[in-house]
């Protein structure tokens, strides 16, 4: 392709066209690579003879599918992630919005120092402090148990759950709560009649994030339960495929689909909400 | 303690001092609830690991740890084990998250805003699912995807390419490459945002001016993004130092040790080898690295908290 003046001046192919399509094949490249292992993970979940290679089945069924969905393989961990999971967010949301209401509110010369630790301890890498809890856990017998694991999830969470909830409750106007003052409302009752149902969306972004972060963590219950009954579907996958011997990929692929599907609908009901991850990029960004 | 008394709040009620203390103690009781919580599961564990690591404590017979002072961090930076880890954490840092992550986020993120609607809702779409997926999920399809029968060297025989046994070879980039597919629509997401709060005049006057595409990166768009750039590059190491899910569903910190970072090591030493005291002592190494960085990115946020 010459780089002529001229071609400025003609109108079909003009310069800002001419880039649009170039960043469309550029993007177009990269957005293959990343979706091959995607296309594998759609593939095989069809395919009854599936390989570790990507292709596509002879004669698609969803036979992977219903092997996997049995008690054992299926139901049993997605319930124990479900009760996990769903315990320790509810525990996170509850603490993150009290916290947040007086952090939000008033001023003190606590309320910054409060915060940069908090700030400070959502940076920690959490994986790093796993073998101490893990000693501590069997000092104080709560080893392999669901509390117990629930309990440290929802810590380990809490610290960004409250900065996202500051953050979102401090965009909240004072007027409302100011009337409800006047009447002779409580703090409790302000906050839970006023302040959280108007900040619906907000309370939404941090439950389904806090929930889609710990129902993909693996470390965690790796290491801090071990009845085989009592593990949540991260773990139980990973000894699904542990031992790399005669694997049936297809249903691994199946059960991988299953297992995956609750965090990518709830990514897009929040994006949907609140105009994409750009929301939470912005969170995180401060 | 007079501050409650002195300080008028929005719905203060400046009472004579103990009336008002109580007030304060009221109003700042809802923060208990996190505060336990945090105390007892994030710093507790965190006030133990300092405790363990000075310890020689083993994970049978507890009860019989004693104090070994540096011990375990003398035997750490002597043992070649642990220096492998370190060089292979910095590797692997360096490759998926400061040049992966990082620098494809931010060219998407550019690229992005030059394309048509259709490609950009495509490229979002996914992208964000590789990040959005469980991290055991990931792990197991970049394991299918570098395996010796994977799809790597089936596109590579495809075209005529040399194959080899990549989590053989190359453990440690192909695990980078896992961790850069996973975490780069982070980086995305973080440099489209602050990409659209650059006012379009201030492109065009340079591009009027005579400024190359890479000169108006380079002096242009770049100075304007660099505190995303800080807070991402921060972000991306944290969260980079701390992954062991996708690295153990991949290798398993294999073959021999050629894969093994930091926090697989800890794994290693602490459950598989039982040293649950040198185990934390590499703990509190990594977790003292984390903080330096939170520190730094605190900094970098001052202005906003």
């Amino acid at each position: 392709m010459t780089r002529l003046p001229a071609s400025r001046a003609r109108p079909l192919l003009t310069r800002r066209t001419r880039r649009r399509l170039a960043a469309d094949a550029a993007l177009l490249a990269v957005t293959a690579a990343f979706a091959v292992p995607l296309a594998w993970l759609v593939l095989s979940s069809l395919d009854t003879g599936a390989t570790l290679r990507v292709r596509v089945p002879g004669s698609p069924s969803l036979d992977n599918f219903s092997a996997v969905l049995t008690d054992e393989i299926t139901f049993t961990p997605m319930r124990n992630s479900l009760v996990l999971c769903g315990s320790a967010t509810a525990l996170t949301v509850a603490c993150a919005a009290l916290a947040a209401y007086p952090l939000s509110r008033y001023r003190s010369r606590f309320s910054r120092p409060y915060l940069l630790t908090v700030l400070f301890a959502t940076c920690l890498p959490i994986t790093a402090v796993m073998v101490p809890v893990y000693a501590l856990f069997v000092r104080v017998n709560l080893i392999d148990t669901v509390y117990g694991t629930a309990l440290f999830l929802a810590a380990s969470q809490l610290p960004f759950a409250i900065w996202l909830m500051k953050n979102f409750m401090d965009g909240i106007p004072r007027a409302l709560e100011e009337a409800a003052w006047t009447d002779g409302a409580s703090w409790f009752q302000t906050l839970w009649r006023v302040i959280l149902p108007l900040m619906g969306p907000g309370v939404t972004v941090v439950t389904v994030y806090t929930f889609a972060i710990m129902w993909g963590n693996f470390f965690v219950p790796f290491l801090l339960l071990l009845s085989p009954e009592e593990l949540p579907a991260s773990v139980s996958i990973f000894t699904f495929f542990g031992n790399y011997g005669a694997i049936a990929f297809g249903q691994l692929a199946a059960f991988s689909i299953l297992y995956s599907t609750p965090v990518v609908l709830l990514y897009v009901l929040i994006s949907r909400r609140l105009g994409g991850g750009f929301t939470l990029g912005g969170a995180v960004k401060g | 303690m007079s501050r409650a008394a002195t300080t008028t709040t929005a719905y203060g009620t400046t009472g004579p001092g103990a009336r008002s203390r109580r007030t304060a103690l009221l109003r700042w009781s809802p923060l208990a609830p996190a505060t336990l919580l945090l105390l007892l599961f994030l710093a507790g564990p965190i006030g133990y690991c300092v405790y363990i690591a000075f310890t020689d404590m083993q994970l049978t017979g507890q009860e019989s740890a004693s104090f070994v002072g540096l011990d375990n961090f003398r035997h750490a930076f002597g043992d070649p084990a642990f220096l492998n880890a370190v060089v292979l954490t910095l590797v692997f840092t360096l490759i998926s998250s400061i040049l992966g992550q990082n620098t494809l986020g931010l060219a998407l993120a550019a690229l992005m805003q030059r394309a048509s609607r259709a490609v950009r809702t495509l490229t979002g779409a996914v992208v964000i699912t590789a990040w959005v997926l469980p991290e055991i999920v990931a792990g197991f399809l970049l394991y299918t995807f570098f395996e010796r029968r994977g799809t790597l060297n089936a596109i590579l025989d495809w075209l005529h390419l040399p194959s080899q046994n990549w989590l053989f070879t190359l453990p440690i980039l192909a695990v980078s490459f896992a961790n850069v597919w996973r975490g780069t629509a982070f980086s995305m997401l973080i440099y489209s945002a602050a990409l659209s709060e650059i006012p379009q005049e201030v492109t065009e006057s340079a591009e009027v001016d005579g400024a190359s595409g890479r000169q108006r990166l380079w002096h242009v768009t770049l100075p304007m993004i660099r505190r995303s750039i800080g807070t991402n590059l921060m972000l991306n190491t944290l969260q980079t130092l701390s992954v062991f899910g996708l690295i153990w569903a991949m290798t398993r910190g294999g073959p021999g040790s050629r894969s093994q970072t930091l926090p697989v090591f800890m794994y290693d030493q602490a459950f598989l080898k039982s040293l649950i005291g040198y185990g934390t002592a590499v703990a509190l190494l990594l977790l003292v690295v984390g903080a330096l960085f939170s520190v730094v990115y605190l900094r970098l946020l001052r202005e906003e908290v």
